[in-house]
């Protein structure tokens, strides 16, 4: 049994009127020391996704609707609130996107480590605090023991996602979701915290699961990738697979709308058209109305999931075939 | 912290001029004779003379001023014309009853406002919310003198609870029983108020719920209490103490209103008695002390505005 096993995950928005779908039939598996990157463009549901994992969405109008999340043997959407709790930063981590806002700014970063650390462990405050210089060491603070009394608006961007990945890692996960953890920071930033995760998860056998639009990223850092488009997953295979063989049409799309060069450049573009809303009911495949491949069937019947080779899956009705 | 405060006091010396200036101006404003004005319908023209020599109203307006100001910093408010006693000596008798009367008044804001806002941002969108929202609205829409006098109505007259009116020292017979007098004033004072923190701590905790750095507090696995009370309310009280001048401010002008109902030898009831006795040195002080207890109040909220955020003392 896989580290982490999400089986046809269903996630619905509750409006006044009725429940909208955002995720729906999500399946995918993470093993001990794996990279599963999730990839797609804005709206997709991938942070919905992580946080249904973690356990987050708590009082907000997102619900779970259907499927099953097994972690480490455990259902986890069976367990009690306070079950979960004991999970969630211990054995179970989150980095997120937003590191300017992510840490609380009235207290200072070594006491938002120690919080976590002995929220889980049976330690002492002085203890804590000893092991909370070695991790802020672990992920390249300089000066770690001065650092740790820094208040987070004293620090960049770039560490304060460090002093996250710290904190995420200072009860030895057995899985880290990170969800667009580099998204907000700069190129050369960007690399430093990617290669840090990969190095840690190198040393510590995390599984990760590494969320981001970036097709780029994914390529450089994960075992295997699940494309998301509105919801549901596109194309799923080991990274060497997939880019092999780029088989979904918006796969394809994704790929040539990494920027090379000028970052700027607005990337969506080259895909053109917009994820369907949510509040859009469709009957065919979602991407249809973008895709070059659409025919009359796209139109009126959503494609199934598709073993397409031994474990690389996907979800079009024109698989791997091109425009010709 | 200690380089911030002599920061900001030293920013008072401009402020505090220009305050003084108006208080000055205050007697010079009214029409007639500023000596005669000082010295009340009953004085004699000698003592008028006298005391326009003293205060050198014959000399320009500036050098009157400093006259003014050197006797002020020295304590010397002037001679109250209704009690023919220093102004500094009448404020005093009245001080005992009003700081004891804010000192409750502040107790009840925060010992009724903080925790029912609490709950209210806990509980927002159940009915526990619509009814502490609803009564909070009740509260700060009520005016302070109606809510005394029904406070009187039901607690006094009726249940025979507290007394209604006056306030005798804690110095005289009944020594700290003697409070009992100021539960009715102090509820009234602090109704009003109570109900804006209410309101202030449920919209800042609503606020502070969304930011991401709850979302990280509750991604360690803490209880959901520990994640309220130690990231959200925490994180809220900056807001609130930010407001707590403002409610310093509404707060004097109530206290007159309500030295007034319940009869409170207090300096808000002196103020009132004092314009009814055209006795204007005792107004001039009056509006001198509280114009230095608002600066210094607000040196206060500004402190502990920085304690509670560490962005701010760095800026
Ligand atoms: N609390 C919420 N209430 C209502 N709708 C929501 C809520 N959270 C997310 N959604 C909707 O669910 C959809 C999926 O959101 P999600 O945050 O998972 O997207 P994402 O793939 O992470 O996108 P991004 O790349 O922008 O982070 C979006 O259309 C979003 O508008
Ligand atoms: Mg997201």
């Amino acid at each position: 049994m896989a580290l982490l096993e999400v089986e046809n995950l269903e996630i619905a928005v509750s409006t006044q009127r009725n429940l909208l779908p955002v995720v729906q039939g999500v399946s995918f598996t993470v093993d001990e020391n794996e990279t599963l990157g999730i990839v797609g463009e804005s709206g997709c549901g991938k942070s919905l996704t992580s946080l249904a994992i973690m356990g987050l969405l708590g009082t907000s109008p997102v619900r779970i609707t259907g499927g099953s999340i097994h972690f480490d043997g455990m259902n986890l959407l069976a367990l009690s609130e306070r079950e979960r709790r004991a999970i969630m930063g211990n054995r179970m981590a989150m980095i997120f996107q937003e590191p300017m806002t992510s840490l609380n700014p009235v207290y200072r970063i070594g006491d938002q480590i120690v919080e976590n650390l002995r929220q889980h462990q049976n330690l002492s405050h002085a203890a804590a605090r000893d092991r909370s210089v070695e991790l802020l060491s672990l992920v390249r603070i300089p000066d770690p023991s001065e650092r740790i009394d820094s208040f987070p608006h004293q620090m960049s961007g770039g560490q304060r996602q460090r002093v996250m990945i710290a904190m995420a890692l200072s009860c030895d996960p057995k899985l880290l979701i990170a969800d667009e953890p580099t998204t907000a920071l700069d190129v050369t930033v960007q690399k430093e915290v990617l290669d840090l995760m990969a190095d840690l998860q190198s040393r510590m056998g995390t599984a990760i699961v590494l969320i981001s639009h970036d097709l780029g990223v994914i390529a450089e850092t994960c075992d295997k990738v699940a494309v998301m488009y509105r919801g549901k997953i596109a194309e799923a295979a080991s990274t060497a697979d997939l880019f092999a063989e780029l088989l979904h049409p918006y796969t394809r799309g994704l790929l040539n709308s990494i920027p090379v060069v000028d970052r700027d450049v607005e990337w969506l573009e080259a895909i053109p058209g917009r994820v369907p809303t949510l509040e859009e009911t469709l009957t065919g495949c979602a991407f249809q109305p973008r895709c070059e491949l659409a025919t009359e069937l796209c139109a009126c019947e959503a494609p199934q999931t598709t073993q397409f080779k031994p474990g690389h899956s996907v979800q079009c009705h024109f698989a791997g075939q091109d425009r010709s | 912290m200690l380089a911030y405060t002599v920061k900001r006091l030293f920013t008072l010396i401009p402020t505090l001029l220009a305050a003084s200036i108006l208080v000055f101006l205050f007697v010079h404003l009214i029409p007639g004779d500023p000596a005669a004005i000082l010295l009340g319908d009953t004085a004699t023209p000698e003592e008028i003379a006298q005391l326009s020599a003293e205060m050198g109203f014959d000399r320009p307006l500036w050098i009157q001023y400093f006259l003014w100001l050197g006797n002020v910093l020295q304590g010397d408010l002037g001679i109250s014309i209704f009690f023919r006693e220093p102004v500094l000596a009448v404020i005093g008798s009245g001080a005992e009853t009003s700081i004891l009367l804010a000192s409750m008044t502040m107790f009840w804001i925060i010992l009724i406002g903080l925790p029912i806002g609490v709950l209210s941002a806990t509980k927002h969108g159940t009915w526990v919310d619509q009814i502490t929202s609803s009564g909070a609205m009740l509260a700060a829409s009520m005016p302070t003198f109606w809510l005394g006098l029904y406070l009187i109505m039901i607690f006094s007259v009726t249940l025979g609870w507290f007394p209604s009116s006056g306030f005798p020292s804690l110095s005289d017979d009944g020594g700290i029983t003697n409070l009992r007098y100021l539960i009715l004033p102090s509820l009234t004072l602090a109704a009003p108020n109570a109900a804006l923190i209410v309101r202030l701590v449920r919209a800042s905790m609503l606020d502070v719920a969304r930011e991401d750095h709850v979302r990280t507090a509750r991604a360690k696995g803490l209880h959901p209490a520990r994640v309220t009370i130690k990231h959200v309310f925490r994180n809220a009280l900056i807001a609130v103490a930010a407001a707590f001048g403002f409610t310093f401010a509404a707060l004097i002008s109530e206290a007159v209103v309500t030295e007034t109902v319940f009869s409170l030898p207090g300096i808000g009831r002196l103020v009132v008695q004092s314009i009814l006795r055209r006795d204007y040195p005792v107004i001039q002080g009056v509006i001198l002390v509280i114009v230095v207890l608002y600066m210094i109040i607000n040196l206060l909220v500004d402190l502990a505005y920085a304690r509670l955020d560490p962005r701010v003392s760095l800026k």
